[in-house]
């Protein structure tokens, strides 16, 4: 039977929406009575989202070719629009895109409906973000919620052009080609950085490696857009050298993506080690880029972190 | 929807997943155990820290017969903790993070409540009459509660409470416990009301009224009916008369009729007039036309008036529902004669169906969670109770959302539907078992004096439960 979507607050004044897979804390920040419009705005929009998304679902499902057919729904055309740019180089299908296009429906209905400082929309680790002048977001990244000490931290300010983040990695809700344990990308868009996620965090594989267990997506989801792909089931430990070479292979698509433009910076992490693109040092303008930076550089790997598998979607705004 | 292969269907969400033995859907709330969509949520937790040995404070240390109190001893009730409805998401609920990350950690104290004091109120969607307002219901025989008031499109029920579970004889409380179990398991109940009907109830399927089962709510009361079809009727027919125990509408003296132009008929209604065009009362209440004990509709007419009428005059008379319709010519004597339905009209019969809504039957589990319980969350047990009025405090059922009543205690009440499979339980005394849930930030749970030392880190459970995936995952 079709359960309602949900709503409440939390104890904090945090709101939760919920319906179906789509999962959203949202926290705005300004006057009372802006906020609370706000809250309002970001309800009522959220009402019939997930039915829009699932009318076209096939379409979405499909990859987003050139010459594919865009479709109809605005949440819908931003995840097609989000993945087209990459379509002829890879697979990807709009899905790709679907946690932080709904994030960033929701966050414009609520900056459309009420005047915010700022505010955040939380998809499961995709966040869309409203910054006014002056105003900032703290990101902190973690790999591993049950050893709860951020490797990364991003600052995301006004004046930059970050407006989104997005996390992706074979740990969280959706199936990954690659074997990355998390890819956090910040971008324009959150859109923008889900879809660009996805495809660096496909792009850290050691292909052939005998230590990683794939399986076809269709044996373990009938429906996933993937098909029979084959899709990270498990990771081995692997050497320093075969991380490195992993993560080299990610990186190279990040880096791409950040010279077309489509990203603001990405951290890569697999088995305790992680890597950055698009740090001032790496040669961006320092004053608009965003800072991003990892604590303790290489050596910050985890005791054990040769079997750092735990979940994923680890990615949060803080105030 | 069981597939071939044993895939489930889910239909939680419009997403529709095909969820295979093993597995969770996307959204990680529904899985697939065994060929059966089970919701994965803290009373499903409950029962794998009991399989997996975990401590859990028994209601019951040895099989005897409850005795009344609802917590043996000072042990705390406290089967698992988590942060807010969404956990336990084996892959993390983005809220649970956060929290860490906010320094905010958020506690739920999962549980089982015994209610003595609880009962369903029951949503009967019909027109039919089910029986007067206060007549008592049965079941097997037995008193188990009585009906109430007349909603729209619907009749009420009120079942269980205290008074049925614990003051009738014996049997009347093991019986009436049986009743509210299966309701609130979702099974079907058959229950009489003294001088009405028998009627099957099944929460969320439709009710089943001495034998027939009922399609669809009526798509308003006869007045409004005619309001909303009266464009469409007019320049077809003559006269409409839409039948309805509550308030039968006729088309020509009705409002809707007037500004359209509608001539008058010299139809000549029964019942009591209210408001032009509007008629209480036609006929008794029963499970014919409308909701009115008509078999023939033409029994609440009487002659029409030669002034007005004319031989000719058409008219369609329909219950409020569109089940349920005639038409009629009027003959040189002035007397309607039936006729078959011109093609004109069949449509707007058909749009009256298409607007009824299915008509279903709802069962709300409504239960006091003010008693000792309280004690298995908290030394202090009205600082919850506060820290439920301040909001401090989400009460859920099954991870399902509830509504505290205000006024004193944890009063609350929930959709059955909402919970998972087989959520209700009971004990012998007589009294329902259900989960009861409060999730709280930490720094308010040990102010209002919690059992701190009980909490369980949820990447424990997390773990744990990741453990038992990938074991089972695994060729």
């Amino acid at each position: 039977m079709r359960e309602p979507p949900r709503h409440r607050r939390f104890s904090d004044g945090r709101l939760h929406l919920q319906d179906g897979p789509i999962d959203l804390i949202i926290e705005a920040f300004g006057e009372r009575g802006e906020v609370e419009r706000a809250y309002e705005g970001a309800r009522e929009r959220f009402h019939g989202v997930l039915d829009e998304l699932c009318a076209e679902l096939a379409l979405l499902r499909s990859p987003a070719s050139p010459g594919s057919s865009r479709p109809s729904g605005p949440v819908a055309r931003r995840m097609y629009d989000a993945v087209a740019p990459f379509s002829r180089r890879a697979f990807i299908t709009p899905m790709a895109a679907v946690a932080g296009a709904v994030a960033q429906e929701i966050l414009g209905a609520m900056t459309n409906d009420a005047r915010l400082d700022r505010a955040y929309v939380n998809n499961g680790g995709d966040i869309a973000l409203h910054l006014t002048p002056g105003m900032s977001f703290r990101i902190a990244m973690i790999d591993r919620p049950d050893r709860p000490g951020a490797f990364g931290r991003a600052e995301i300010d006004a004046d930059g052009p970050v407006r989104g983040v997005a996390t992706s990695g074979r740990h969280g809700r959706s199936f990954s080609l690659g074997i990355a344990d998390a890819v956090t990308v910040l971008a324009a868009s959150a859109a923008q950085a889900d879809a660009a996620a996805t495809l660096i965090a496909n792009a850290v594989d050691l292909p052939g490696h005998r230590a990683i267990r794939r399986a076809p997506a269709s044996d373990l989801d009938p429906q996933s857009d993937l098909g029979e792909r084959l899709v990270t089931r498990h990771v081995g430990p692997l050497s320093p050298g075969e991380i490195d070479a992993a993560l080299a292979r990610g990186w190279r698509e990040a880096e791409r993506m950040r010279r077309a433009g489509y990203i603001g910076a990405a951290a890569l992490h697999l088995q305790g080690e992680t890597r950055i693109c698009g740090a001032p040092s790496l040669g961006a303008r320092p004053s608009r880029a965003p800072v991003l930076s990892v604590d303790g550089g290489r050596d910050a790997r985890a005791p054990n972190g040769g079997d750092a598998r735990a979940p994923m979607r680890n990615l949060h705004a803080c105030h | 929807m069981l597939e071939a292969d044993d895939k489930i269907r889910c239909d939680a969400c419009p997403v529709m997943c095909f969820i295979k033995p093993g597995m969770a859907g996307a959204c990680d709330r529904y899985a697939n155990q065994g060929g059966e969509l089970v919701r994965v949520d803290p009373h499903v937790l409950l029962e794998r820290t009991l399989s997996e040995g975990g401590k859990v404070v028994p209601f019951f240390d040895r099989p005897r017969e409850w005795n009344g109190d609802i917590v043996n001893g000072p042990s705390p009730l406290i089967t698992a903790i988590g942060a807010g409805t969404t956990y336990p998401d084996y892959k993390p609920a983005p809220f649970i993070v956060s929290s860490q990350i906010d320094g905010v950690d958020m506690v739920t104290v999962v549980t089982e409540g015994i209610y003595s004091y609880c009962g369903v109120k029951v949503k009967i969607d019909t027109d039919r009459h089910l029986g007067a307002e206060c007549s008592t219901v049965r079941a097997q025989g037995e008193p188990v509660g009585h009906v109430t008031t007349g909603e729209y499109g619907s009749q009420m029920l009120s079942l269980g409470g205290v008074n049925h579970l614990t003051h009738g004889g014996k049997k009347e409380g093991r019986v009436t416990c049986e009743t509210l179990l299966d309701l609130c398991n979702g099974k079907a109940v058959e229950l009489t009301v003294d001088g009405g009907v028998t009627v099957i109830v099944q929460a969320g399927k439709p009710p089943i009224v001495n034998g027939e089962m009922e399609e669809r709510m009526r798509v308003g009361c006869g007045s409004a009916t005619i309001g909303m079809f009266a464009k469409q009727w007019y320049g077809k027919v003559d006269e409409v008369v839409v039948v309805d125990d509550h308030i039968t509408g006729v088309l020509s003296e009705h409002q809707a009729g007037k500004v359209l132009g509608a001539r008058d008929t010299g139809v000549k209604i029964k019942g009591r007039r209210s408001t032009p065009g509007r008629y209480f009362h036609v006929a008794e209440p029963g499970s014919g036309w409308g909701g009115a004990d008509i078999a023939d509709p033409l029994d609440i007419l009487g002659p029409f008036n030669p002034k007005e009428a004319w031989p000719g005059l058409t008219m369609l008379m329909v219950s409020t529902t569109g089940e349920q319709h005639a038409f009629y010519e009027l003959d040189d004597a002035l007397r309607p004669v039936e006729a078959p339905l011109p093609e004109s009209l069949r449509e707007s019969v058909e749009r009256i169906r298409e607007n009824c809504e299915p008509a279903l039957c709802s069962v709300l589990f409504m239960a006091g969670a003010g008693g000792s319980l309280r004690a298995g969350v908290t030394e202090n047990p009205v600082r919850l109770t506060r820290s439920v009025r301040q909001a401090l405090t989400i009460v859920t059922a099954g991870g399902a959302p509830v509504v505290v009543w205000p006024g004193g205690g944890i009063t609350f009440m929930v959709d059955v539907t909402l919970l998972p499979d087989n959520a209700f339980g009971y004990v012998p005394t007589p009294a329902l078992v259900a989960p009861i849930e409060f999730t709280m930030r930490r720094d308010d749970y040990a102010a209002l004096g919690g059992h701190v030392d009980q909490i369980r880190p949820v990447e424990e459970i997390l773990e744990e439960r990741r453990k038992r995936q990938s074991k089972e995952l695994s060729p």
